[in-house]
This record gives structure tokens, C-alpha cells and sequence, in this order.
């Protein structure tokens, strides 16, 4: 994959060798992936191993309140896990309801809940259940 | 750089210098394109005996298929792997206190040696593990939930502070206070319980040494460690990073002894897979019973196997194209650069959404598992 430098050390490993930035640039394919990117994202921060990167995606047991997001980097482990923060588990079942096109799930006939009329609490709303659905592999 | 290639290149398999053709046993799973997220497989692992296969995917539901007894008289196949059971391991949660939601997907099934007529397995997703008995007479799985307890901590006194991350671990299949975890910079550790309760010292620490001028912005994220396995023997272990795969001797730290490219074609289109996101996708990588093959998945619906006898290795399509029973699967070729031949595919047709995370070797022959997005592969060994 790398090309060689016939002129002066056709022997040599192209990676070892000592050569200024441009070169290499041009030689390791690594690099210039990294020149492309940087030129698309130029606020792309200088270390990628930094904590604020793991810190973003860290979705597990982990606040994101506190940390400030910058949409234009990714972690360590990438956005990809990254999943909706939710401020409460009401602000949680107004996605969940959004997502799957439903009504908000209500307690029961007799409490009618209008937005505001009454603070809903954990207790209030009901477990996400999965789908009883069996799985296809066993179809 | 890639071995020359053609299609009688086959490699010589385990157990004897035959060459391995590899046939088209089963397939499992929805044919339709539209697969709903409950239904991507997220974890495949074969029993001690490999009697019984297991599949856990992101509906937190397990699927356990059990292998037929041989036909006697028709001896041109193994037994076929059909529904042995199914239930539902793991439900979704939200955690009131931190305000998240815990995901029911089944990150590992680990097989219990058998003792006695019940089968157990363990299952486990983000927060809870989960011990499965499933008894012989009624295959009903009766279900219970472990003490959690933590063993290695790596948290630091302050999370802004983390630049590090467990990404996998595994006992050690003979020494059962030995174990390994890897991380998100490309560092194995091996740990004795017996040390202390608490391992975060390690005994030993596995690090290749980078060449600091070959540095990039991605060379961390790809040195990850996303899987590492243990050798049946137990003197080695086999780590899968984004481009490679590596085998290190457990008496050896400073570097591995082997090491495989899975698809170095890929190093040049980093910047595009740091944009969709498949830089950061989790491959695993599995030994053969003899450990002497590996194999782990890629892109397009690829998986590889590399031979570390006859160093040759080579790259097959789970699809539904060859899907009739006993044909032999056709090797594939992607071509890096230059002038496509015919047969080849050329890496930007390649389907960066259709890959193969989840493979599984049978511990005594050559039957593999391989997990598309929703469909579970099984491939065997031409008989005969």
C-alpha cells in the first residue's frame, strides 16, 4: 500500500524512515485520512484520546448534564452509542411515546392527566415493556 | 501484500492436511430487508460439547438451537442445528437515579461445562448477569440473577479524567483465577485473582509498541481491542483491533507473535468510516477446536479465516445467494486498487451496513456460526 522511494532508498521501509510531513502525508494512507478530515472539521480537537471524547461516549453510568457537547468531535468508542439523555424519566416515555407514534401512555381510565394538571412521578408511569414477540431465528 | 489468490488456494484446515472446502449447511432468520433493531444478533457462542449452539440478540432475547444426531445412513452431512429453545433473558430498564436507559440487548452467552442432564448458560447485558437452567425433560430455562460484584475498577477519581476503557475480558479456560481484560488503547492485562480482590494491578501487561512517525489521529481508535479470546490450549490469546488480528504467547508482553490484516484496504478510507461511524464497530474473532485457524468477521457480509500453519488464509460471503445445501462457498477477493478483475469487488462497492460481528467455531469440528445483521449462517466442512 505505501509507495517506496525508488530515487534515493529503494531498500529501505517507508515507515522507519525519517521524512518530513508533507512526504508522508503523501505516503502513509493513514495520514492522509487524517489531512481529509481535518480539512472537513477544522475544530476537530488535537487529542482524540482526551476525556472529553470518552466522556461523550460514555453512555453508561455516566451524566452528560455537566459536560458541554461538541457536535463536531467523537469519543474514543464514537457517537454511535450515544443514546437520547433524558432529564427524567417523564422527559424518557415522551420519547419513547414519540418514537414508537403512540399516545402518552395514561395510568389507568379513571386518572385523566393533562399536561400540567398533575407532576408526574417514576411510580406514575409504566415499565417499557419489550416486545413478547419470539425471536425470527426461532421461526 | 494480499496473498495471490485463486480458487483451488483453499488452506489446509485442522486435524490433517486436507484441504477445507466450506459448504452451505443452514440459515436462520427473516428474509426481509427490514430488520427491526430487536432483531440484530449481538452475541453467538457454541456449548462445551457443541451439541448446542446460542444466539442472544438486542431484544434481549436468547435463542438456543440444538444439533440433530447424525444420520447414520446419509453420512454426506452433519446433524442439522434446529430450535432446542428460546426465551426472553433480559427486558429493557431505566435507571430512575442516573436517568438511563439500560438496554436489554445481550452483550455475551457463556456455556457452563455440563454436569449433570440441565444445561446452564449465563447471559449478560449492560447491568445485570444472569445464570440459566435450562432442564433436559421440559426445556423451560428457570432463570437467576447474579450478585454483582466488581473485580476491576478502572474508574478514576474523576470521570473527566478518563481517557481509558475496559473493552473486553475473558477467563482463562484452565487457570480459573486467571484473567484478561483488554482496552480502548490497545493494552491486554492479565490479572490472578488470587493477588487480591480487588485486580487493578495486573501481573501482566501486553503492549505492541508503536512506531511514533506511523502516529495519526486515528491510530488510537483503531488500536482498540473490541475482543480477546483465549487459545482452547491456553498458551496464547487472539486479539481483534479495527484492521487486524493479533495472536500473542502469554509468556511474551512486548508483542504479539502473529499477526493477520483483516482488511488493511480500510486504512485508506478511514476518514469516511470515522464519519459513518463503522470505525468504532465491534469486531469479534474465534479459534478453531485445534487453534489452528482463526477467524473474524468484516464488511459486506465477508468473514476470514487465516490458517497460522500454511500462513494462507481466505475470505468467504455469508449470503443468501448460496444458500442451498451443501454447495461449497466460492472465496472472495476485494480488490484494493487498481484494475478490478473479474469476480473481485472493489472496496468503495462495498456494504459498510452488512457486517459479520459475531462468529463462533464449533470446539470439535469444523462447523461455524456466522451472524449477519439478523441471520445466523451455518457453514460446515465438505464430507467426503
Amino acid at each position: 500500500m505505501s509507495q517506496k522511494q525508488d530515487e534515493e532508498n529503494p531498500a529501505e521501509e517507508t515507515g522507519e524512515e525519517k521524512q518530513d510531513t508533507q512526504e508522508k502525508e503523501g505516503i502513509l494512507p493513514e495520514r492522509a485520512e487524517e489531512a481529509k478530515l481535518k480539512a472537513k472539521y477544522p475544530s476537530l480537537g488535537q487529542k482524540p484520546g482526551g476525556s472529553d471524547f470518552l466522556m461523550k461516549r460514555l453512555q453508561k453510568g455516566v451524566s452528560l448534564i455537566s459536560y458541554p457537547l461538541l457536535l463536531e468531535s467523537k469519543g474514543i468508542l464514537g457517537m454511535k452509542s450515544i443514546e437520547q439523555k433524558y432529564f427524567d424519566s417523564g422527559d424518557y416515555n415522551m420519547a419513547k411515546a414519540k418514537m414508537k407514534n403512540k399516545q402518552l401512555p395514561s395510568t389507568g381510565p379513571d386518572k385523566n392527566l393533562v399536561t400540567g394538571d398533575h407532576i408526574p412521578t417514576p411510580q406514575d408511569l409504566p415499565q417499557r415493556k419489550s416486545s413478547l414477540v419470539t425471536s425470527k431465528l426461532a421461526g | 501484500m494480499f496473498p495471490k489468490f485463486s480458487l483451488r488456494s483453499m488452506f489446509h484446515g485442522a486435524g490433517g492436511g486436507n484441504d477445507i472446502q466450506w459448504c452451505f449447511s443452514q440459515v436462520k432468520g427473516a428474509v426481509d430487508d427490514d430488520v427491526a433493531e430487536a432483531d440484530i444478533i449481538s452475541t453467538v457462542e457454541f456449548n462445551h460439547s457443541g451439541e448446542l449452539l446460542a444466539t442472544g440478540d438486542k431484544g434481549g432475547r436468547v435463542v438456543i438451537f440444538q444439533q440433530e444426531q447424525e444420520n447414520k445412513i446419509q453420512s454426506h452431512s452433519r446433524g442439522e442445528y434446529n430450535v432446542y429453545s428460546t426465551f426472553q433473558s433480559h427486558e429493557p430498564e431505566f435507571d430512575y437515579l442516573k436517568s438511563l436507559e439500560i438496554e436489554e440487548k445481550i452483550n455475551k452467552i457463556r456455556w457452563l461445562p455440563q454436569k449433570n442432564a440441565a444445561q446452564f448458560l449465563l447471559s449478560t447485558n449492560d447491568k445485570t448477569i444472569k445464570l440459566w437452567k435450562i432442564s433436559e425433560r421440559d426445556k423451560r430455562p428457570e432463570g437467576y440473577n447474579l450478585k454483582e460484584e466488581d473485580i476491576v475498577d478502572i474508574k478514576p477519581a474523576n470521570m473527566e479524567e478518563l481517557t481509558e476503557v475496559i473493552t473486553a475480558a475473558e477467563f482463562h479456560p484452565n487457570s480459573c483465577n486467571t484473567f484478561v481484560y483488554s482496552s480502548s488503547k490497545g493494552t491486554i492485562r492479565l490479572c490472578d485473582m488470587r493477588a487480591s480482590a480487588l485486580c487493578d494491578r495486573h501481573s501482566k501487561l501486553f503492549e505492541e509498541p508503536e512506531d511514533p512517525s506511523n502516529r495519526s489521529f486515528f491510530s488510537e481508535i483503531i488500536s482498540s481491542i473490541s475482543d480477546v479470546k483465549f487459545s482452547h490450549s491456553g498458551r496464547y490469546m487472539m486479539t481483534r483491533d479495527y484492521l487486524s488480528v493479533k495472536i500473542w504467547d502469554l509468556n511474551m508482553e512486548n508483542r504479539p507473535v502473529e499477526t493477520y490484516q483483516v482488511h488493511e484496504y480500510l486504512r485508506s478510507k478511514l476518514c469516511s468510516l470515522y464519519e459513518n461511524d463503522c470505525i468504532f464497530d465491534k469486531f469479534e474473532c474465534c479459534w478453531n477446536g485445534s487453534d489452528s485457524v482463526v477467524m473474524t468477521g468484516s464488511y459486506n457480509n465477508f468473514f476470514r479465516m487465516f490458517d497460522r500453519n500454511t500462513k494462507r488464509d481466505i475470505t468467504l460471503e455469508a449470503s443468501r445467494e448460496n444458500n442451498k445445501p451443501r454447495t461449497v462457498l466460492k472465496p472472495r477477493k476485494v480488490c484494493a486498487s487498481g484494475k478490478r478483475k473479474k469476480d473481485e469487488i472493489s472496496v468503495d462497492s462495498l456494504d459498510f451496513n452488512k457486517k459479520i460481528l459475531h462468529t463462533a467455531w464449533h470446539p470439535k469440528e469444523n462447523i461455524i456460526a456466522v451472524a449477519t445483521t439478523n441471520n445466523l449462517y451455518i457453514f460446515q466442512d465438505k464430507v467426503n
